[in-house]
């Protein structure tokens, strides 16, 4: 204990004596405030900060220009045979290979196809995940890459249903992430074209006289308006023959329309509106009516929805729950959607009102991090930007957290209350992870499949990023526990684990 | 061995739990409680079918479920002159059923109509009053607040709302397995940084509990290489609730999810029949592993948060419904009987022309089951479930 005690302080000392000065602590507020805008504190963060100032930092956030990934972990990604394979290829391939299984005569072979099959579906999935947990760690764009995590939520889809699990790459690439600080009326219609949604919610299945009113209802439930808003019954069945003809084309042949039809055609992709599934009478919607005439009126119905005042509150409503608090102040909610109606849903506009909130500053230091925020936080302070060889122990530590991405079986994503992530089996799962990460104990760093050949060892925590924003905050029982540790990797352990670490 | 030697004999082998403060280790004579949840709103026409009715086929021409032929394992099982059981539970609750140890309740649910999984679930958990919800409780919760000497679980991943509310209910989930991964010095350092805070009981009862399950969890996987079950899925989930149950906890909770079936739902075989196999294996995993003379002393109640459209849609699936079947099981149940308020299954009994209506408040059916179990005074009843109007069904 005195020779890790001696340690610590040896750390300390050969700090050159100038860095210390220019690192000295940022104010508490300062750092929570950071805690939060971004996944949580690394030193190049911390330095932007100090360059910027809050304001300038802020509209960088805001307003991205380009990826901001390092090379190494940019490199890695693109690697991954999901972002290799164009999904019109991707989506032929496994076309094809469906219908040569089905072709094969039933026996142990035409299993094994199917199981391989379903295996590559799986690893597809998986480097999705792992592509997703790197740009929450890395991306320099912490904010955006918050929201893209909040939008995959809202917009939830589940990655072991149909096909999903090859799409779901797609999904957050080129469906979420090109959105996230755009308008929200785009991101609906973009995740209502997506193949993922469309196979998710059984909208690729809804046709003239074989209406499937799945995706129908959640748009309005959970994508739009919220639940008790004023829709009834009726208007999930109209919004649900509005929705008729609105699929994917796996086959990639051309759609035999009579001429008539050929207009009503729209294929984008993968996507497309095929008008001789569409039920063309004239609807209501919402009190207003709907003329029968193709993909026009999906655009006319989203633009109805997302119009909607009650759009403009349930979103700010659940923003603000996610980035302010479980009970955010009604004052907040109202300035935000405020904002919404103002900009048309300018979803960058609307986080500027709330993150310069005087209720966003009040609330600092009092979320709860769920699983995703508390592992990417860790990975942050504790490897500090040092890219992974390995991404595959975060994939597994988040679904042993419970919030695997993609992994929501229903489509009302991840809860984000508090309550729902500081049950007694999570918090004890969760000082595991801390342990897995903090001790080493992981194959982060592997450099071959095998794990025989490493470049890991456990991270040293007591950096400048740790003392200029960590270590300020932590109370009393924090630094007894901390004083009891007989090595680092327990000290990281306790130090990940804490009251104050999980808080931001 | 006497009773007090056996007594003895299990205190020595197996420690009370003494998590927040509280001692774990239930009267061995408190009855047992568990609440299965299957989330997602499943097909209860295809689990109890009403075969008598030719609406049901005229609804269903793709996944009905065949009428009671012999010799035909696809076809359902007779329980009465109006309802059968479909095949897919047939080998598992049938014994149950024969030994009259399994009901079922139709026409069972809530009176949320929104057709929302998410708010009818909630509701359901909260088990307060049509206009007065409020979220911060649930109705375990609030049994477990009224009774003594009934410890109760949560066998998920997170602490589900209808535990919420009333003092630190642990939560464990047994789907996977695993070691102890800290030692009672780490442990105690650990759970010590939280004293004081709002974390305080979940962090100590989190680290003592995933301690004990890794003890059971060894002991289990003895058991198994002397040739028990090789159970898979919920069956396995099923032993392992046995094993906790049996000795600590008395108040369960579990919840199975994957029931919202609008597209290719499959009849006799396919996801629903599939998953109603894995489900009712696990119910009979958890009744043997139980044992006959525990088995006596526990009731299990299976709820879902609506049932489907009794039609079904253009994709061989169903879409979102309202009154649904509850199952319940246990060694005193007085099974063997479909209860509750019914009506004839045909076109103009159904809701607004779509679905199954409710006649069995769940409010009303699980408070009569409670009261009845564990002989709760008005005020508790009130507590449990503000407003209901407890229906005793003789269940128990």
């Amino acid at each position: 204990m005195r020779s890790f005690l001696t340690a610590c302080l040896a750390t300390l000392l050969c700090l050159p004596a100038a860095a210390m000065a220019a690192d000295k602590p940022l104010t508490q507020e300062d750092a929570a405030w950071l805690d939060r805008v971004t996944f949580g504190v690394d030193s190049a963060t911390v330095a932007t900060y100090r360059d910027l100032g809050r304001r300038r930092f802020l509209q960088a956030q805001l307003h991205p220009h380009s990826d901001g990934l390092p090379q190494p972990i940019a490199a890695q990604i693109a690697s991954f045979d999901v972002m290799k394979t164009p999904t019109d290829t991707l989506l032929a391939q496994i076309r094809d290979q469906y219908r040569d299984i089905k072709d094969m005569p039933d026996g142990d072979a035409k299993q094994e196809a199917r199981k391989a099959l379903q295996k590559q579906g799986n690893q597809y999935a998986q480097q999705a995940q792992a592509a997703e947990l790197l740009r929450a760690v890395y991306d320099e764009n912490q904010l955006r890459e918050q929201m893209v995590w909040f939008w995959l939520n809202h917009f939830s889809v589940f990655q072991n249903k149909a096909r999903v699990r090859w799409l779901v790459a797609s999904y957050a690439q080129d469906t979420i992430r090109p959105h996230a600080l755009g308008k929200f009326r785009d991101l609906v219609l973009a995740t209502l074209k997506s193949p993922a949604m469309l196979e998710y919610l059984d909208n690729a299945q809804n046709a003239r006289d074989k209406v499937n009113e799945n995706y129908a209802r959640e748009l309005m439930e959970l994508h739009t308006l919220g639940v008790n808003s004023g829709y009834t019954q009726g208007d999930v069945q109209n919004l649900a023959r509005i929705l008729t003809g609105v699929g994917v084309n796996f086959d990639g042949q051309p759609r035999k329309l009579r001429p008539e039809m050929r207009a009503y055609y729209v294929q984008e992709g993968v996507f497309e509106f095929n008008p001789n599934r569409h039920d063309f009478s004239d609807k209501v919607l919402l009190g207003k009516p709907i003329k029968g005439g193709g993909f026009d009126e999906v655009e006319k119905a989203v633009d109805l929805i997302v119009s909607q005042p009650a759009c403009a509150t349930f979103i700010s409503t659940k923003l603000a729950k996610y980035f302010v608090s479980d009970t955010p102040p009604p004052s907040l909610i109202t300035a935000m959607a405020k904002t919404f109606r103002r900009t048309d849903g300018d979803i960058a506009e609307v986080m500027d009102t709330m993150l310069t909130s005087k209720e966003f500053t009040a609330s600092l230091g009092k979320h709860y991090k769920d699983p995703t925020q508390f592992l990417v936080s860790t990975m942050r302070l504790a490897y500090d930007g040092k890219p992974v060889e390995n991404p595959r122990p975060l994939v597994n530590w988040i679904n042993q957290l419970g919030q695997a991405p993609f992994g929501r079986i229903t489509p009302d994503g991840w809860p984000t209350a508090d309550s729902e992530w500081s049950s007694s089996g999570q918090v004890a799962k969760r000082f595991e992870i801390a342990r897995a990460i903090g001790s080493g104990a992981n194959h982060l760093f592997d450099l071959d499949e095998a794990g025989t050949r490493s470049v890991g060892g456990f991270p040293q925590l007591t950096t400048p990023t740790y003392y200029a924003a960590i270590e300020p905050s932590l109370g009393p029982k924090t630094r007894n526990a901390l004083s009891q540790a007989t090595s680092q990797q327990e000290w990281n352990t306790f130090l990940l684990s804490s009251p104050e670490f999980n808080y931001r | 061995m006497d009773r007090r030697q056996f007594l003895l004999a299990l205190a020595a082998t197996v420690p009370a739990l003494t998590l927040g403060g509280k001692v774990f280790a239930a009267p061995a004579n408190s009855p047992r409680f568990l609440l299965v949840f299957l989330r997602g709103g499943y097909d209860a026409n295809n689990l109890l079918v009403p075969y008598a009715s030719d609406f049901y086929y005229e609804s269903r021409p793709t996944i009905a479920l065949a009428k009671p032929t012999p010799g035909d394992p696809k076809s359902v099982r007779a329980l009465d002159a109006n309802w059968g059981l479909t095949p897919a539970v047939a080998q598992s609750m049938g014994p149950l059923w024969d030994k009259k140890q399994l009901a079922f309740i139709p026409f069972a649910g809530t009176d949320d109509l929104s057709r929302s999984h998410f708010e009818t679930q909630d509701n359901i958990e909260s088990g307060e009053a049509g206009d007065a919800r409020s979220y911060a409780s649930g109705f375990m919760g609030r049994l477990s607040g009224v009774l003594r000497g009934v410890p109760p679980i949560a066998f998920t991943d997170a602490l589900p709302l209808s535990f919420r509310g009333t003092g630190d209910v642990p939560n464990i989930s047994l789907k996977g397995g695993g070691k102890a991964v800290f030692d009672d010095r780490q442990s105690k350092i650990l759970a010590s940084m939280y004293e004081g805070t709002p974390l305080q009981a979940a962090a100590t009862d989190g680290l003592q509990l995933r301690q004990q399950v890794a003890q059971d969890l060894q002991t289990e996987m003895v058991a198994a290489s002397r040739g028990a079950v090789n159970a898979r899925g919920f069956a396995q989930q099923g032993q392992r609730m046995a094993t906790l149950m049996k000795d600590r906890f008395r108040l369960g909770f579990v919840d199975v999810g994957g029931w919202d079936t609008h597209v290719n739902q499959g009849g006799a075989d396919g996801q629903l029949a599939n998953n109603l196999d894995n489900l009712s294996q696990g119910l009979a995993a958890f009744a043997n592993g139980l044992g006959d003379a525990e088995w006596n002393n526990t009731v299990v109640v299976v709820v879902s948060e609506f049932g489907r459209t009794f039609r079904e849609n253009g994709n061989k699936g169903t879409d979102h419904g309202h009154g649904t079947t509850y199952w319940v099981l246990g060694g005193k149940v007085n099974g063997g009987r479909v209860l509750g308020s019914q009506v004839a299954v045909n076109a103009a009994n159904l809701l607004q022309n779509r679905d199954y209506p409710v006649l069995n408040n769940y409010r009303d059916v699980l408070g009569g089951l409670m009261k009845r179990m564990y002989g709760l005074s008005d005020g508790d009843m009130g507590t449990v479930f503000p407003g209901a109007k407890p229906r005793d069904l003789q269940l128990v």
